[in-house]
């Protein structure tokens, strides 16, 4: 649209600088709060503007943790949400690649029945099936394990939905001339179906990535040991302090640390990523 | 280089839809042959047979000495050309060409040298060779298809309607270069269109499909001339050919229009059919204005088309009301109710019998 109406370009900048300011105002506050000593967070009124205490905290936070935490930073932390989240992302994607190419170029009895009984699976997120995935995960002695966090989460009829619908696109005289050429399925699937869908793994990737990576509940269940804990657990687990204040500052430093990979993930995957969801032309 | 011996080819899909109903046609080493036919008249359907691409359900197919029936499409030494070109859009001209040849594994080298020759063959620049598929022009990506298929060096080349997608000047332009680059290669091939200007142009024989069956096999003038079937008549030829209801005289000498109106007809030829009920053909460029003898008819006209280098007039021979086209070249000065004379000579005259449809001698 190319108009010229000042006001309207007025109140339109006004509205979407207060929209950024609501969500960017307790991400500084957490910056700040990351800045400063024990002390001073526990003073009212909470400081607005940065200490200089950053580094430490930052130290603090990724090798020794809060007193009385164990003495582990949140370091191996860190290391563990990402083994985790990188496991269900590239997991996810794996799989639901593969039984895409299988839905959709194959054809075997019941074809449409396993795509259905797949699709029905988003009917049932973790939080449904907690219990009877908690047992699988245990009798397979999968508890603190890196496998334990990410399996049971690895199923994904989302993305095998979107790479069917990814694949039908693709027409199938391109599968006709890579016959002719000589390509078998695999080599087809190698050579033409994954890189014809490079953007849409790009754009699955970075949904994934976050969804592995901000998990709370699974990983609370199937992690007794402190040293596979996943950082948004500890973030949690640090308020929990029997008589002294929380630390804020060393778990606004944490929060922000767990914050990280997902925006970097966005932001350097930010063009694939829009890419992969607008993209139509094949 | 190869013949392709196509015999008793039935195709029945899963539901039981019966696309082909025995199809036998022998094509010589070298030949262009075209099959031709209206949409969903199984064309495409034999062709992809040939290619490997549909399972034969009842027939042989035979490239060189070899039966293919059961052999995938990689192993029957045949090359496609598909219509909408079937270019792997992520992967660049030279690589598109060089994908099955890799897949062969040959050498680099040998791999380089034969796209390096048929990027020669088909005028596509070093610089349009690193390019994607998506940044070239339609004809330009007609001739990269034409590219891999040329690479393979194949016995068969296959052509599934590979001119439609193109606009109609280029259509022309890339009809010529397949036919001349077929007359260079010598290379067999088949060549799949609805368009029968097409057919007519490129092919050394042509097949003329109809529901499944083979309605006529033959040189393109022998079509043209000796249709088989109405089917045919219509269908090859622009305008299409007249047909009128008409009866054959007791001596079977000439052939009556319903409105009167009688032309001679080679003398003796339908002696055996005397009396008859027809279907009378004749072609609008067989019908030549004339001003004197004793065989002119009068048409009425109707309308005229001028198309420049050809007049259409269209109009009917006295109360028979049937709409005949007649093509006069040049442009003539005629107006909507002018009588005009016409003659058309004996031999030019078809006649089918109404009930089968076929040719009647």
């Amino acid at each position: 649209m190319i108009e010229n109406r000042p006001i309207i370009t007025l109140i339109s900048h006004v509205t979407l600088i207060l929209g950024v300011a609501i969500i960017a105002f307790p991400i500084w506050v957490t910056f700040v709060a990351a800045t400063h000593d024990a002390v001073r967070m526990v003073q009212v009124p909470l400081p607005l503007w940065p200490g200089d205490q950053f580094f430490e905290n930052l130290e603090q936070a990724v090798v020794r943790g809060i007193a009385g935490g164990g003495d582990l930073g949140v370091g191996m932390m860190l290391l563990n949400s990402l083994a985790m989240a990188m496991m269900i992302a590239v997991g996810k994607i794996a799989i639901s690649l593969l039984s895409a190419f299988a839905i959709v170029y194959f054809k075997f009895p019941f074809r449409m029945g396993f795509f259905w009984l797949i699709f029905i699976t988003l009917m049932l997120p973790v939080e449904v099936r907690i219990i009877p995935t908690f047992e699988v995960v245990a009798n397979l002695n999968m508890l603190n394990t890196y496998w334990g966090l990410s399996i049971p989460l690895i199923a994904s009829a989302t993305a095998t939905f979107m790479f069917r619908q990814t694949f039908l696109t693709i027409p199938d005289e391109l599968l006709e001339a890579a016959r002719i050429d000589g390509a078998g399925p695999m080599r087809f699937f190698k050579d033409i179906l994954l890189p014809m869908s490079r953007t849409n793994i790009a754009a699955l990737f970075v949904i994934l990535f976050i969804y592995g990576w901000n998990q709370y509940l699974w990983p609370l269940l199937v992690t007794t040991e402190q040293d596979m804990y996943t950082v948004v657990m500890a973030i949690k687990q640090m308020l929990e302090t029997a008589e002294q204040a929380p630390e804020w500052n060393i778990i606004m430093m944490t929060t922000l640390l767990a914050m990280m990979p997902p925006v970097l993930v966005v932001i350097f995957m930010q063009k694939l990523f829009v890419k992969g969801l607008t993209e139509t032309e094949k | 280089m190869a013949q392709v011996k196509l015999e008793n080819i039935r195709k029945t899909y899963p539901n039981g839809f019966k696309a082909i109903h025995g199809v036998d046609v022998d094509i010589a080493d070298g030949e262009f042959i075209v099959l031709v036919g209206p949409s969903g008249c199984g064309k495409s359907t034999l062709l992809r047979m040939i290619a490997g691409l549909e399972s034969v359900t009842e027939g042989t197919i035979d490239i060189g000495d070899r039966r293919v029936n059961d052999l995938e499409p990689a192993d029957r030494d045949i090359a496609m050309v598909f219509q909408n070109y079937a270019l792997y859009p992520h992967m660049n001209v030279f690589d598109n060409m060089a994908y099955g040849l890799k897949i062969r594994g040959l050498a680099k080298s040998e791999i380089q040298d034969r796209v390096k020759k048929a990027a020669d063959i088909l005028e596509l620049t070093d610089d349009q060779l690193v390019r994607k598929p998506r940044q070239l022009s339609g004809g330009q990506r007609q001739r990269v298809a034409m590219g891999r298929a040329i690479v393979r060096e194949p016995s068969v080349f296959l052509f599934d309607e590979p001119l439609s997608n193109l606009d109609a000047k280029l259509r022309v332009q890339m009809r010529l270069e397949i036919k001349r680059l077929q007359e260079r290669l010598g290379i067999t091939s088949v060549y799949v269109t609805h368009d029968q200007v097409e057919a007519m142009t490129l092919g050394h024989r042509l097949v003329v499909l109809n529901g499944g069956v083979v309605e006529q096999l033959g040189t393109p003038i022998e079509l043209y001339e000796h249709p088989a079937s109405l089917f045919v008549a219509g269908f090859i030829g622009s305008p299409a050919m007249n047909f009128a209801r008409a009866k054959l005289t007791d001596d079977g000498g000439s052939v009556e229009l319903e409105g009167g109106a009688a032309f001679n007809l080679p003398e003796g030829m339908y002696t055996n059919h005397a009396n008859r009920n027809v279907t009378l053909g004749i072609r609008p460029e067989d019908l030549i204005l004339t001003d004197s003898g004793d065989d002119i008819r009068n048409l009425t006209t109707t309308l005229a088309e001028h198309l420049g280098a050809d007049t259409l007039v269209h109009g009917h021979f006295g109360t028979d009301q049937t709409d005949m086209t007649i093509r006069l070249s040049g442009t003539q000065d005629i107006k909507p109710g002018d009588p005009l004379p016409l003659r058309v000579s004996p031999e030019k005259i078809h006649l089918f019998d109404p009930e089968t449809e076929k040719r009647l001698v």
